[in-house]
């Protein structure tokens, strides 16, 4: 049978089923509660990849060069690196931050007005990589060759468990998702198989008047299914209006990231369909099994 | 048509019949009789496969029922007309609906099959009945548009458990003659009931066979009747 007759029924069929029942409410709400639980996971999901994606992109390519050295062998060390950084290949750029760049970089910790020529700041070279990158041992043993004060660094000791923890929870989101899709499943074949035992009697009038088990099945499939696809739509609109208000804002970290952006806002309109087939799976099933009691 | 061979079945522990054979040859009409808790509604149920039996063999139209399949069983009951002691209604759906269910369910209506029904509906004296519901009839307004549902579907082989047992002389009489009419348009019928007069009127008018069943054996009753 194709999907739109499928889901456009016909009148008889509908009618042959009786409509009320605590089962229909069952179905509706925890397929509303369930779209919207979903929703927050994929929202969360999204944001845990996108921040993933983001701090990759900031930190990948850029590296620092940290320079501590008795104050006499500091600034030939300085030059030292700034020479050997120019010729290795795979390094874009280089370029020693000054005073001023250094007193914004401590600001967060020290405040704005700290006398910074009374302390002994290492010096800090930013180093921003270019194509493959540089191999980063050649480079280490040269550095410690002509500059043993200066210290490579790729950001990787902490961009590693970052990128680790955005991951995981992208994981976990995925889970989740699998997890509600479960739940759903569950609770709509017990839904079913409780409106198919409340109509047992029908069931069994249908088949003595010669129904074959599809036609009865499909009374039965078509209206969870539909019932699960619409409390699934609404429990998505709702929740994507509460996506949508949550107050976002560059400060605001990895809330920020909580929510759609553009194209993003197509993703939560999964949830509706992916509920309709599950309904319609789990009908299925509950109705098959029903039927293979009756005569 | 129908043939039952060496069929036993019973409820629970409790033996019915052990070894009944019974052959309808196809456009026949037969009755069933017997004392209350005989078999004979067990045995209707047997041929339209509501039970299986459980020893022996059953062949309905040609097919030995114990192989088909689920649709096929289907398929069959669609030409199996059966009006059940009980009826056997969708109680929220009109009578209307009721007496068209076997046609919804097997295909696609058309506007004749509203028709047949209107024609069975009056046929049966219940036209003006057809938009209520089955719980607002009388017992024998039921049984009549159970008969109706039967045989909708125009099927070859009718089976009525006491089609007459709520309704007066002058409707069991009427439903008599349908079965008559049914029956020489070359349908087979089986009817049970024990209604003694209803047999003596049907065979001035039909070449019908009397079955009693009684302890569990079947004998051909026609001739003292
Ligand atoms: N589902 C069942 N479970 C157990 N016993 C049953 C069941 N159906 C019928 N019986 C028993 O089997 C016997 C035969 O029943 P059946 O209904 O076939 O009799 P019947 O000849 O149709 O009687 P009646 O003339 O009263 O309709 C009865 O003793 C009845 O109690
Ligand atoms: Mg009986």
């Amino acid at each position: 049978m194709k999907l739109p007759a499928f889901l456009a029924g016909d009148a008889m069929s509908n009618r042959v089923v009786p409509a009320t029942g605590f089962t229909a409410a069952l179905t509706v709400i925890s397929a509303a509660a369930m779209a919207f639980l979903a929703v927050f996971t994929i929202a969360l999901a999204q944001a845990s990849s996108a921040l993933a994606a983001r701090w990759e992109a900031e930190l990948a390519g850029t590296a620092t060069v940290r320079i501590t050295a008795p104050e006499e062998a500091v600034e030939a060390q300085t030059q030292a690196v700034l020479v050997a950084l120019s010729q290795t290949p795979g390094i874009g750029s280089a370029r020693r931050l000054d005073t001023d760049e250094q007193t914004r970089l401590l600001a967060p910790w020290f405040g704005s007005d700290l006398p910074l020529e009374t302390l002994r700041l290492p010096v800090l070279i930013e180093v921003s990589e270019a194509g493959e990158g540089p191999d980063i041992n050649g480079l280490k043993q040269r550095l410690a060759a002509e500059a043993p004060g200066a210290v490579y660094d790729t950001h990787g000791r902490w961009r590693a468990p970052l990128i680790e923890a955005a991951s995981r929870l992208r994981q976990l989101g995925i889970l989740s998702l699998v997890l509600i899709a479960s739940v759903t499943g569950a609770i709509i074949a017990l839904a079913a198989s409780a409106a198919l035992a409340a109509n047992a009697q029908i069931v069994d009038v249908l088949r003595l008047v010669g129904a074959r088990d599809g036609w009865i099945t499909r009374a039965f499939v078509r209206r969870f299914t539909l019932r699960a696809f619409f409390g699934a739509l609404a429990g998505t609109v709702v929740a994507m209006v509460f996506v949508a208000l949550i107050p976002g804002g560059v400060e605001a970290g990895v809330l920020s990231g909580l929510g759609f952006r553009g194209a993003e806002w197509l993703w939560p309109l999964v949830v509706p369909v992916a509920a309709g087939i599950i309904a319609w799976g789990a009908t299925y099933l509950a109705a098959i099994r029903r039927l293979r009691q009756s005569a | 048509m129908i043939e039952l061979d060496k069929v036993a079945m019973g409820y629970g522990d409790r033996g019915l019949f052990s070894d009944l054979s019974l052959s309808l040859p196809a456009g026949s009409f037969h009755f069933l009789t017997g004392p209350s808790g005989a078999g004979k509604t067990t045995l209707l149920r047997l041929c339209s496969m509501e039970l299986a039996p459980s020893g022996g063999r059953i062949t309905l139209l040609g097919d030995d029922v114990s192989r088909l399949s689920r649709d096929q069983v289907a398929l069959m009951r669609q030409r199996i007309g059966v009006v059940h002691q009980d009826c056997r209604f969708i109680d929220h759906l009109s009578l209307a609906e009721n007496v068209l269910l076997p046609v919804t369910v097997s295909g696609p209506l058309d506007p004749e099959d509203h028709k047949q029904r209107d024609q069975l509906l009056s046929w049966v004296g219940l036209a003006d009945r057809a938009e209520n519901r089955p719980p607002e009839l009388s017992g024998g307004e039921r049984q009549r548009a159970a008969l109706a549902r039967a045989i909708i579907l125009s099927p070859d082989v009718i089976l009525a458990d006491e089609p007459t047992g709520n309704v007066d002389w002058d409707m069991s009489l009427r439903l008599l003659d349908l079965l008559i009419e049914l029956n020489k348009q070359g349908k087979t019928v089986l009817c049970a009931t024990h209604d003694l007069n209803l047999i003596r009127q049907a065979k001035s008018r039909v070449t019908a066979r009397v079955l009693r069943l009684r302890n569990g054996t079947i004998d051909q009753a026609g001739a003292e009747l």
